[in-house]
């Protein structure tokens, strides 16, 4: 994965928990089959709509509730490139960046945000940008370690590579 | 600069030798890795990235792991029944030699009752209530199957510094008060974002009272308040209950006086009266009388938050000489196979048998609602288990009310929401 993200911002209001992202009733389903219902009481058919790269900028608690590890890999199978939130859930959080997505938490970021709007983030400076509007801010940017593994594409890229020794 | 407890303990198994903070990213080594059922979850991951039908010698360090079976013991259907199969078989391939099988019970409580954790140790499980373990003064916390699969093959993992907040608990609880009140009072009062991606520290004089059972539940349900962790210190009371059980050495972890909080909460215990978490949500917890009479259908006594023996003992305090009311199903499941043997012991299984309950083997019982005890829609179940979220037990037009275990006790006597303070004689 390149150190920069680009692309089109979908965005989400405050408290979209995992229940919302990936519901109860379809978290035993591999993610590809989960995509139909991903965000479906807050945004219907939201996954045909997203294109590989697309970012999310969401509100406060993005990712709460349950830790169910399907409501990471239903954004990873949509081809979500980022997260950009105020405030994170805790486990989704690890769920994310152990899937490779990288989620940037900064307070009140959302608020540079529109749907539609075009972003672009450099992981390793922690510059993320709306073009569509010249807005530059300055987060502070994930560790390395972690910059690492999202660039890996996740923990399971580390987990093979492991492997291969045995 | 003063570090807090949490502070302490992933500056020490941080891989580089430098004293972490509050914001920062660490990789740190594990020393306990604890799984479930979802052992063949992980195992699955493994397999999908390559690993080979005969490899044997792949994992960090099997005396540092532990896995058990007790969300569907014994198993309920062909799927379980398989998936407990390969769980076996994947024990024997790996030799790991700490394994507990259905007959034992919860696996939080097998792990405090065999010093699996210890203080000072840093723990990662397959399992949102792996908070459970900070009891003992221990970093204990629930991670994803990926992140477990890398920790099985690694022994490390990132984890950011949480910020620390504290409770302090002063003064004695009221007569048939219990640590689960306290914390549903907790809860109602300051919500379940109180302690989001934060570790808690539990003080006070209000602590130092209070049994290593009652503070298990603490740390237990502090992962409903959103904590990381939710660590005790390690007073004279939990180093003489360690020491009555191991002989391993270990290394307490206090924080320093000049360590920094982010936030300070002052808790009267006295002023504790009996709490019920309504449906669905944990904070939404009121004083038991705002809620009685209010009819059940279930009650629950159980779980790795309220399944223990003084839990047990408690309830069958007020259950002795009375019945459970006609058309109320009592759930009674003690915690581990030890838990059993010592209430078969002193009586107090009699004590449930006789009055009507149902008394179930050890495991997580009716609390997740995938195994036994479910609920059918329309029904109301009280419940001394960690969890009301809609359809968690059952039906998700089922509602469940949380309590303590006396509450429960008595709710079950009278067929609809008591409170137990009625029962003190």
């Amino acid at each position: 994965m390149q150190s920069t993200v680009e692309g089109r911002v979908w965005k989400f209001g405050d408290n979209i928990d995992t229940d919302i992202i990936c519901p109860g009733s379809y978290m035993h389903l591999p993610a590809k089959d989960i995509l139909p219902f991903a965000f479906k009481a807050v945004r219907p058919g939201f996954y045909s709509a997203v294109q590989e790269g697309d970012v999310i900028v969401a509100g406060k608690n993005f990712g709460i509730g349950s830790s169910r590890e399907c409501a990471a890999a239903v954004l990873k199978e949509m081809g979500i490139g980022a997260c950009v939130v105020d405030s994170v859930g805790r486990i989704f959080f690890r769920n994310c960046i152990a899937l490779g997505i990288p989620v940037i938490v900064h307070k009140n970021i959302s608020k540079h945000f529109n749907e539609g709007d075009h972003i672009k983030i450099d992981l390793e400076t922690g510059k993320v940008t709306n073009t569509s509007m010249g807005i530059e801010l300055e987060v502070s940017p994930l560790p390395q370690s972690l910059i690492q593994i999202v660039r890996s594409g996740g923990l399971r890229p580390l987990i093979r590579k492991i492997l291969e020794k045995y | 600069m003063g570090q807090t407890i949490v502070e302490k303990i992933l500056s020490s198994k941080f891989t580089e030798d430098k004293e972490v903070y509050a914001g920062e990213y660490v990789t740190a080594r594990v020393d306990l890795a604890r799984l479930h059922e979802n052992f063949a979850r992980v195992f699955k991951i493994l397999i999908e990235e390559g690993l080979s039908e005969k490899a044997e010698d792949i994992f960090w360090d099997v005396e540092k792991i532990v896995v058990g079976l007790d969300h569907y013991s014994p198993p309920n259907n062909e799927k379980v029944a398989e998936e407990q199969k390969l769980v076996r078989k994947l024990i024997e391939r790996f030799r790991i030699n700490n394994f507990y099988d259905i007959n034992e019970g919860v696996l939080h409580q097998i792990v405090l009752e065999n010093c699996h954790v210890l203080p000072g140790m840093l723990v990662v499980g397959t399992d949102s209530h792996t908070t459970t373990y900070g009891a003992y003064n221990a970093a204990s916390t629930g991670i994803g199957y990926t992140e477990m699969a890398y920790v099985l093959l690694t022994g490390e993992l990132f984890f950011r510094v949480p910020e620390t907040i504290k409770f302090e608990i002063t003064g004695k609880p009221q007569e048939f008060i219990t640590s689960k009140d306290l914390i549903l009072y907790i809860a109602g009062k300051y919500s379940t974002e109180v302690a989001q991606y934060k570790s808690i520290e539990f003080k006070g004089d209000g602590i130092k009272n209070m049994t290593i059972s009652s503070r298990i539940t603490m740390s237990n349900m502090s992962v409903e308040l959103g904590a990381k962790f939710g660590i005790f210190e390690a007073d004279d009371k939990l180093l003489n209950h360690l020491r009555s059980i191991t002989d391993r050495k270990f290394e307490p972890v206090y924080p320093d006086p000049d360590a920094e909080y982010e936030k300070e909460y002052l808790v009267e215990y006295g002023d504790v009266v009996p709490f019920v978490a309504k449906p669905h949500t944990i904070d939404n917890s009121v004083p038991v009388t705002e809620v009685s009479g209010i009819h059940i259908d279930q009650a629950v006594i159980g779980s790795c938050t309220n399944g223990r023996l003084e839990d047990l003992e408690l309830a069958s305090k007020i259950l002795k000489g009375n019945k459970v009311k006609k058309g109320v199903r009592l759930l009674v499941v003690p915690a581990s196979k030890r838990v059993y043997a010592e209430a078969m012991r002193r009586g107090i299984i009699n004590i449930f048998t006789n009055a009507g309950a149902t008394v179930l083997n050890p495991c997580c019982g009716p609390c997740f609602g995938g195994h036994v005890g479910v609920l059918s829609s329309g029904e109301v179940c009280i419940s001394a288990t960690n969890r009301n979220f809609k359809g968690r037990m059952g039906s998700d037009k089922a509602e469940v009310y949380l309590a303590s275990p006396l509450t429960v006790v008595a709710s079950a006597v009278k067929g609809e929401i008591t409170d137990p303070r009625e029962f003190l004689r």
